[in-house]
């Protein structure tokens, strides 16, 4: 198992009648970028968030880096190596860049009981935050008020919160969201760098991005993965192109 | 030096100058004025910490504040009459000691406001201001119902409790003491907001999925926060208790709740120097309305009123320019 | 203790919390529909009770006295909707709270102003006064079983408007779908003035029915206020069945706490303490019945998941 970081088994979940996971397999493997497809209302979101915690399988489990986490809520797993980001940014936006960071190393170092001693001061904690922030780009913006920031910057700050932890896997939802070309281009450089430090399981309707950087597909169709595979074998799968592509083929 | 710094070092200079020139043209009334602005204010700004960082709109605390007033009521009571307030399992007797009575104000508080945050905040929103506010009448109505404390007519303190060294009589003494608890306690709260814990607890309020997801737990947060501000509010209710030698179940009466909050929001949410303000602006109103009018809540709602529709920021914001509201 | 103690005070349980579903219901209705958290709905209570005994007192008719209370209830609501309380709705709670609060202060010393600190009585009207001797021969105030069945009738009702009438059905619309009723033509503006309004008229229905067997004074409408808000907290926010099921459990845990806990100490106490530890416990319980509530169901017993 020591070649699967993040692993999820039989993962089921129902609302009411309806199934929005069934039985959902996937795993990631080290460096690779493994991308979650699928038309809307397939699923997605309700894996991601039985990945993260924030929701309770019906059955099923979650394991990162060989440990079960099925039983842990959002934090834990987050202390036990998952780095997240979200679709619709959550950022504090009344504070700055730097706080938002800091934020993160401030989880990662498990030490946000002490009430004395100006955070900002913090060696360690700014070095950490500071490394995140040069590695997406923002080192410069580090003193402005997130609220300022571009919708672009605020994606790659999205990504470097989520650096600050170390984490062992990210998880991605739509990091691409809202991005023109341009802000694509860069933030699909970031991630293509990205998976030799954390592998990435990525969540994204982009699919200029999805077929640029994916090492693997995972196709989610009413709940179920119909077809995982290479970009190739994803392209030519029939399957794939009836349940999804259907239109474009 | 911002503008804010400017307006909170002219609050700190009227909080110093005001009483010293009205101990010297013998104006007591002044003082205790005086007095009552920096207690409230000191209720209010153990409110702020959890309203203002965290964004816990506590509509309850001045169960708090009654606590405190009845661990003062009840320690001095028993030490006035000569009765144990416990013969078992062992003797535990009344005392007039300010710092004996500050301690057990903030302990018991600490306690309740835990335990009322342990429930309380499994609920967020309009569901925690109901019963925040519900919890408050609870212990209000508890208070009535125990006779033994005087029930609903409260307990009478004949002589202000001492504090070593001070002779709490003087009432330019007493305040200075109310004034350097303030002051510690404004200290507090500014190294407070600016720590580890601030920044968490701060984002906790804006975006508690974020916090949850970098392994934070809000929850945690917020009820360590809420107990601290349960706390500094208690040793206030210690404090107004002595100021009026007297304690009552109206310590716990919600309207006093919803004035720590409307002290708050008239100096501006968040902002250090906020609740004091608000607080020493209610005094005044009180006193230069209430002198005009027997109906001056008319006027002083009418006003509110207008502060919420029409004047986000507080005055401090109105002041210091550049509204630092959050919804 | 005998059976027709205990079922008169389940009948006075009863009347109580029945009386609070009519405060409890416009709450959690305006909550609902509108989002706004509305600490004045006391005012409103009160503003009936008075509407009420000045009425009655100038008419001699107690039931033009509760036409009053409706009407004037009614009145004070839509003015305060349309006025102030529309320009809340898209605010935060905070901000809520401190709008509502600082109408709180008005009503009560306008009230005061005009009709002074005393309290005012509202009599009972003589159709209505005196005891009824009910089944198994209990004598209970036939007020009070008026109180019972108005509160019965007004709930019954409420549940078909909702239910079954076209503004019922914007009503549930407008909880679920602001944008969405707008986009369809309904005037939302009109339809949250009439639900404010209508919330209101329950609430000073309830203000002049209480009004009669309590004083009409100021101050009158806030415990009944915070009451109101436990109730729909037990019941779940925007719930009106919840907070007729909420209505009911605080009204009996209140009645029958004060009279039966002192007496249930007194089983293994002497009776002054008994009497003493059971009334402090008594003014509790509703909160502990809240509290265990809470720990069961966050969101209350029909509320929907946060």
């Amino acid at each position: 198992m020591t070649d699967v970081i993040l692993e999820t088994r039989g993962l089921r979940k129902a609302f009411g009648a309806l199934q929005a996971t069934d039985d959902v397999s996937i795993a990631l493997r080290p460096g690779e970028i493994h991308a979650i497809i699928g038309p809307n209302g397939a699923g997605k979101s309700t894996l991601i968030g039985q990945i993260c915690g924030s929701l309770a399988p019906d059955s099923g489990q979650v394991f990162l880096a060989g440990q079960d986490v099925t039983g842990k809520d959002t934090a834990q797993r987050a202390q036990a190596g998952l780095g997240r980001t979200f679709q619709i940014s959550q950022l504090a936006m009344e504070d700055t860049v730097m706080q938002n960071v800091l934020l993160g190393a401030l989880g990662k170092s498990a030490a946000p009981w002490r009430f004395f001693g100006a955070v900002l001061n913090d060696k360690a904690l700014r070095k950490s935050a500071m490394a995140a922030l040069e590695r997406v780009g923002l080192a410069d913006e580090q003193a402005r008020v997130t609220a300022e920031l571009s919708h672009g910057q605020r994606r790659q700050l999205e990504v470097a919160v989520a650096l600050t932890l170390q984490p062992k896997a990210f998880v991605m939802d739509e990091p691409m969201a809202g991005l023109g070309a341009e802000g694509s281009a860069r933030l699909t450089k970031l991630l293509d760098g990205l998976r030799h430090e954390a592998p990435i399981l990525l969540v994204e309707h982009d699919m200029d991005a999805v077929f640029a950087l994916a090492d693997r597909i995972s196709v989610l169709v009413s709940g179920q993965i119909i077809a995982t595979g290479t970009v190739d074998e994803i392209r030519t799968d029939t399957r794939v192109r009836e349940a999804y592509l259907g239109d474009e083929a | 030096m911002t503008r804010e710094s400017y307006v909170n070092l002219a609050c700190l200079a009227g909080l110093i100058l005001i009483p010293l020139w009205a101990h010297v043209s013998d104006e007591p009334f002044t003082i205790t004025l005086a007095t009552r602005a920096v207690i409230l204010a000191l209720a209010a700004l153990g409110l702020n910490i959890a309203l203002g960082i965290g964004g816990l709109v506590s509509f309850g605390h001045a169960v708090f504040f009654g606590i405190g007033g009845y661990a003062m009521g009840i320690l001095a009571h028993h030490a006035q009459n000569y009765t144990p307030i416990a013969e078992w399992p062992f003797l535990i007797e009344g005392t007039k000691s300010m710092p004996i009575i500050w301690l057990l104000a903030t302990v018991v508080s600490g306690i309740v406001a835990f335990l009322i945050g342990l429930l309380s905040l499994r609920t967020t929103g309009v569901y925690f201001i109901m019963i925040t506010l519900a919890f408050g009448q609870m212990l209000f109505f508890f208070s009535i119902s125990w006779a033994e404390y005087g029930g609903e007519d409260g307990l009478a303190i004949y002589v202000r409790n001492g504090f070593p060294g001070l002779n709490t009589l003087v009432p330019l003494q007493f305040y200075g003491l109310c004034l350097a608890i303030l002051l510690l306690a404004l200290a507090f709260q500014w190294r407070l907001a600016k720590s580890p814990f601030g920044l968490a607890l701060n984002a906790a309020r804006q975006v508690p999925n974020r916090v949850k997801a970098v392994g934070l737990n809000p929850f945690k947060l917020q009820l360590v926060a809420f107990t601290i501000s349960g706390m500094i509010t208690g040793l206030a209710g210690a404090l107004f208790a002595d100021l009026n030698r007297f304690v009552s179940p109206t310590m716990f009466s919600w309207q006093l709740s919803g004035e720590f909050i409307v002290f708050i929001i008239i100096g501006g949410t968040a902002r250090l120097f906020g609740p004091v303000i608000g607080a020493a602006l209610f005094v005044i109103i009180e006193h230069v309305l209430g002198g005009i009018s027997d109906y001056w809540h008319i006027w002083f709602g009418f006003l509110l009123l207008g502060i919420v529709l029409f004047g986000k920021g507080g005055v401090i914001g109105l002041l210091a320019g550049g509204a630092k509201a959050h919804d | 203790m005998s059976a027709i103690l205990v079922i008169e005070q389940l009948l006075n349980g009863l009347q109580s919390g029945i009386m609070l579903f009519l405060m409890a219901a416009g709450l959690t209705l305006v909550f609902g529909v509108m989002g706004l958290i509305n600490l004045a709905h006391g005012s409103l209570y009160m503003v009936g009770a008075f509407a009420a005994a000045a009425a009655s007192a100038a008419t001699g008719s107690f039931f033009l006295g509760l036409v009053a209370a409706l009407i004037g209830a009614a009145a004070a609501g839509a003015i305060i909707e349309l006025t102030v309380l529309r320009r809340l709705y898209a605010r935060d709670h905070l901000d809520q709270v401190l709008a509502t609060f600082a109408l709180i202060l008005i009503f009560s010393e306008g009230t005061r102003w005009v009709f002074g600190s005393f309290p005012l009585f509202l009599d009972i009207p003589d159709l209505l006064s005196g005891p009824v001797t009910l089944p198994g021969g209990i004598q209970y105030p036939l007020y009070r079983l008026t109180l019972i069945l108005i509160g019965l009738a007004v709930a019954a009702g409420l549940f078909w408007l909702i239910a079954r009438t076209r503004v019922g059905i914007r009503i549930r619309a407008g909880e679920n779908d602001r944008e969405m009723i707008a986009a369809l033509g309904v005037d939302i503006d009109r339809l949250y003035t009439f639900v404010f309004a209508l919330g209101a008229a329950l609430a000073g229905l309830a203000g002049a029915l209480v009004g009669a067997i309590q004083s009409v004074q100021v101050g009158m409408g806030e415990p009944v206020l915070i009451l109101a808000f436990v109730v729909i907290v037990i019941g779940g926010i925007g719930s009106i069945k919840g907070a007729l099921i909420g209505a009911l459990l605080v009204g009996l845990t209140d009645t029958l706490g004060s009279i039966f806990l002192p007496q249930l100490f007194r089983l293994f106490m002497d009776p002054a303490a008994a009497s003493q530890i059971g009334a402090s416990l008594a003014s509790m319980a509703i909160y502990v019945l809240m509290a265990a509530v809470l720990i069961w169901k966050p969101t209350g017993l029909f509320g929907a998941k946060a």
